[in-house]
């Protein structure tokens, strides 16, 4: 039954707790909403046809409602709505006080990505891991402009707001593989902030966790590691590749040659680009560097100046290790197939 | 007072100068280009009004097809983002400042408050014009800001994104702020006009329904409006200057900026909506031939609206990371704006009751208006439902709400009285077959253009989507196929109304034969709106009893 509806009404899977009270309340609603109106619609129609007028300047009676029916248009009508809203308002109180043993999750929205960082754990840009069957909290927050955290199989939403922490929780109880959306309105690539939030069953998140705190460790012991969000790797080419997923270089240039937001970083290196300008550049270090730090400084012919500065957001060997990396594809046989969708993969 | 029309019969030589008795309709009453500029009739302002928030509607309804006809595929289609993102921005600020908030107060209300109150103008006619000017002035400033460098926030201009995008946004703000001040002049003008001049006869309980529902407009337009326009300054200062005040960098706070906006965007969605509210109180009753069934609750339930409408704004922000009491709260109070509408609904229907319905263009509009309030409204509730508005908010759910509600009612409530009143302003009638015909196709349209949203939005859609995954095409190919229906309609009205107005049959004083008080007046009204003395009103307005039969109905 509620299957049915579900499909009438194209709700995504339920694939959380809280979506399931949430469905069941929906149909309440919208089953009252659809046979209120049609109760409405159809007296409506019966008195059209009923009351045709017969005579051009026909009178009528002077009809005033009762006390009675004034009170009852108004109570019947306030009932319903006061019953929604306080299943609603219980509902939504559930939602945004997480139970005591739910699980952290950091979120950070940012034009146009979403990054995950575990306390414990490894951090991830575009891929939400977490345990089916347990609660887990997500908080919130943004580097740079309103985002909202959505995701339609779990019914569960929450802004992003530049120095702020929300926070919101939910409990899956699916494994899969779910859409993120973001759906407060963020700027160029708003349509394409997706990420996915990947639920897998207690154990095998389990061994997902260990498997991702052993690069951790690994780093440790080679005294690499550091205290930002990623931890470095040993060369220095691998590390721009890490820093140009979690910095969100990825997400408008391709290393694979396709035609994306800006221009493709695979050839780049010691390309001749042309420029907006009508002025021609070769691409070397100091016009990479540039280009992070006054993106607008040098537009090529055909993009939008939509990228942010990286001044101030990247140290010196970051940088430098994003040029190495930019350097690395010159040849075509990077990582054949791998930028489809999100750069989630770089982050060992 | 004869009841002979002044404008030319149909096929009669087009000058109707000889048809001037000692007061000729305010249609000739001079005609050189500057009479009209110039004038402080409030009926040729409402003309006026009429010319530019039609030409508004009809650029902001080409954008929407735009956008529609983008979306029409997941990927690109005919635009880059960019674009995309500006030409939604530019839709909404036009609909929304240029045709939805004027139409009905400053073309109808500005037209029939002073007739339905027997008075001969409107209490300031200089600042009238004045508003039209000031409306024109902002919307061109304001354009000519989105063509050049043009806008990409949203007609919500959320913060801090408006004050860090490269587009330019100081002059559409500007132009917005402006545009305000109109809004502000022409609601002050009707509630002094409603409170000092009002036709000996017309009490408060006697003025037709119309005239409550600008007043109750009026004082919310007032009231609201400078929260705004304060706002918009803000903003601007924020963008060119760095201000701070939304930044939380600088220790701002940009939800500030959303209570803000929501504090007058909120209550603008009643301005829009409650002028709707009262052309259908006047139609229903005259295609039914009944006084309106509760007049006191619908009048009541007006200024009811306007008041609550001042305390739901943050049922915009249930997601935003206010406190869940606050959630409640603004959940709550949404509920009662819900109350007050559905007493309207009723009361409507209720007075359909026993009456004498007369099935003509106006009316089917107010069947599509039925529909769409009730569902615009319910879907309304659904969405105060907090926990509900978690899953749907800033989907494509809310975007068929407000356009069912706000954009449904508008249109819905625009139309019919053009038609309604069209003999009234012109003195001549259109063709009813062709009425009946674009209105079934208009109703059906926006059905068929806004039902798959809301589903869309079930399904997850978010709203302002350049690009969007595969499984929601084919609901966004069934919109744009309603949107093109929608268009169609509107090309057919456009067409027999035009022709209407140069060929059509005159249509005598009042047609409808209605009891409403502005057809006490000629059709087309002389400059002063009546001749001779001044007029009296000693029935309420739309009291179709048998004389012989009449009981008094002071038992309201
Ligand atoms: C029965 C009366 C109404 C109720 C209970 C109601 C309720 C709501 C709620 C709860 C939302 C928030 C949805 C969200 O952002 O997640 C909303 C949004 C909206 N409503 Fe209504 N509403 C009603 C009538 C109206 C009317 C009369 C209008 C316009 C004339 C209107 C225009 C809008 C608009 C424009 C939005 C979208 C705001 C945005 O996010 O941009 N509503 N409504
Ligand atoms: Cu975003």
């Amino acid at each position: 039954m509620s299957e049915l509806l579900n499909n009438i009404l194209f709700l995504p899977e339920a694939a959380s707790t809280f979506a399931e009270r949430i469905d069941t309340l929906h149909h309440f609603v919208v089953g009252t909403t659809m046979v209120m109106s049609t109760a409405v619609g159809m007296a409506a129609l019966f008195f059209f046809f009923r009351y045709r007028r017969r005579l051009p300047a026909q009178a009528t009676e002077y009809i005033v409602p009762t006390l009675k029916t004034e009170f009852l248009f108004v109570s019947v009508p306030l009932v319903f709505f006061l019953t929604w809203f306080g299943i609603g308002f219980r509902d939504f109180t559930w939602v945004t006080t997480p139970p005591k043993d739910s699980m952290d999750v950091y979120v950070m929205g940012k034009q146009w990505m979403w990054k995950f960082s575990y306390p414990e754990g490894p951090n991830g840009v575009n891929v939400l891991h977490v345990p089916a069957n347990r609660p887990v909290r997500l908080l919130i927050t943004s580097r740079d402009v309103l985002h909202s955290f959505y995701v339609p199989a779990f019914r569960i939403k929450m802004d992003a707001l530049p120095g702020r922490y929300t926070q919101i929780w939910f409990e899956a109880t699916k494994p899969g593989t779910y859409q993120v959306l973001c759906t407060e309105y963020c700027g160029l690539s708003h349509s394409k902030m997706l990420a996915e939030v990947v639920v897998l069953p207690q154990e095998e998140y389990e061994n997902w966790i260990q498997e991702q705190r052993r690069g951790r460790l690994q780093d440790r012991q080679d005294a690499l590691a550091d205290n930002s969000l990623v931890p470095p790797v040993a060369r220095m080419v691998e590390q721009g590749q890490v820093l140009a997923g979690t910095q969100g270089c990825l997400k408008c240039h391709s290393v694979d040659g396709s035609q994306h937001i800006g221009p493709t970083f695979l050839g780049m290196y010691d390309r001749v680009e042309q420029l907006e300008d009508g002025q021609t550049i070769r691409v070397d270090e100091a016009y990479i560097t540039q280009s992070m730090m006054d993106p607008g400084a040098h537009l090529v012919a055909g993009y939008q100046n939509v990228m942010p500065t990286y001044q101030g957001k990247l140290q010196g060997p970051e940088t430098a290790a994003i040029v190495e990396y930019i350097k690395s594809l010159r040849t075509p046989n990077v990582r054949e197939g791998a930028s489809e969708g999100p750069a989630y993969d770089a982050i060992q | 007072m004869t009841p002979s029309s002044s404008i030319a019969a149909p096929g009669a030589t087009p000058a109707p100068e000889e048809h001037h008795d000692h007061h000729p309709s305010y249609l000739v009453d001079g005609t050189t280009i500057k009479s009209w500029l110039l004038t402080v009739d409030h009926k040729r302002i409402g003309l006026m009004f009429l010319f530019w928030v039609l030409l508004f509607f009809l650029v902001g309804g080409i954008f929407a097809l735009l956008i529609r006809v983008e979306l029409l595929t997941p990927g690109p289609t005919i635009m880059d983002a960019m674009t995309y993102n500006r030409t939604f921005t530019l839709h909404g600020l036009v609909m929304i400042f240029l045709f939805m908030i004027p139409a009905i107060p400053a073309v109808f209300g500005n037209f029939m408050l002073p007739l339905m109150l027997g008075a001969k103008d409107v209490a300031f006619p200089r600042l009238n014009l004045l508003s039209l000017y000031i409306y024109l002035a902002g919307a061109v400033l304001a354009l000519w800001g989105m063509l050049n460098g043009g806008l990409d926030t949203g007609w919500t201009f959320y913060t801090p994104y408006s004050a860090h995008t490269t587009t330019t946004v100081a002059p559409v703000l500007f132009g917005a702020f402006i545009i305000g001040f109109s809004s502000i002049v022409t609601g002050i003008n009707f509630i002094v006009t409603t409170h000092t001049m009002r036709a000996p006869g017309i009490t408060w309980f006697k003025m037709p329904l119309f005239v409550w529902a600008i007043y109750a407009t009026s004082c919310i337009q007032v009231l609201a409006t400078p929260v705004i326009g304060l706002l918009l300054v803000l903003v601007t200062v924020e963008n060119l200057f760095g201000f701070g005040m939304f930044d939380p960098a600088r220790g701002g706070d940009p939800v500030l900026f959303q209570h803000l906006f929501w504090f007058y965007s909120h209550p603008a969605v009643y301005i829009m909506v409650l002028p709707s509210f009262g052309v259908m109180s006047e139609i229903v009753a005259t295609y039914s031939r009944k006084n309106i069934f509760g007049y006191r609750a619908v009048a009541y339930s007006s200024l009811g609206i306007a008041f609550v409408g001042f305390f739901a704004w943050g049922h915009h922000m249930f997601v935003s990371g206010q406190s869940t009491f606050a959630g409640g709260l603004f959940g709550v109070l949404t509920m009662l704006v819900g109350v007050f509408t559905a007493i309207k609904v009723f009361n409507w229907v209720g007075t359909v009751y026993k009456g004498a319905v007369e099935f003509k263009t106006p009316f089917a509009y107010f069947c599509g208006f039925l529909f769409f309030t009730v569902f615009g409204g319910m879907t309304g509730i659904a969405l105060g439902t907090v926990s509900l508005d978690v899953a749907w908010h800033d989907t494509y759910f809310v975007v068929a709400h407000f356009h069912f509600i706000m954009v449904g009612a508008t249109i819905m409530a625009f139309l019919a009285a053009l038609h309604y009143w069209f003999p009234k302003m012109f003195g001549r009638t259109y063709h009813e077959g062709w009425g009946l015909v674009s209105a079934a196709l208009i109703i059906l349209g926006f059905n068929a253009t806004f039902i798959p949203q809301f589903l869309l939005g079930n399904n997850g859609m978010p709203r302002r989507y350049y690009e969007y995954p595969e499984r929601f095409q084919a609901l966004n190919v069934a919109s744009t196929a309603g949107a093109t229906l929608l268009a169609f309609g509107f090309i057919i009205i456009a067409m027999y109304l035009t022709y209407a107005l140069i060929y059509g049959k005159a249509s005598g004083k009042n047609p409808w034969r209605s009891k409403g008080y502005e057809w006490l007046s000629e059709s087309p009204p002389p400059t002063h709106n009546f001749v001779g003395p001044q007029p009296v009103f000693p029935e309420e307005p739309h009291f179709y009893v048998d004389p012989k039969k009449a009981e008094v109905p002071d038992a309201v």
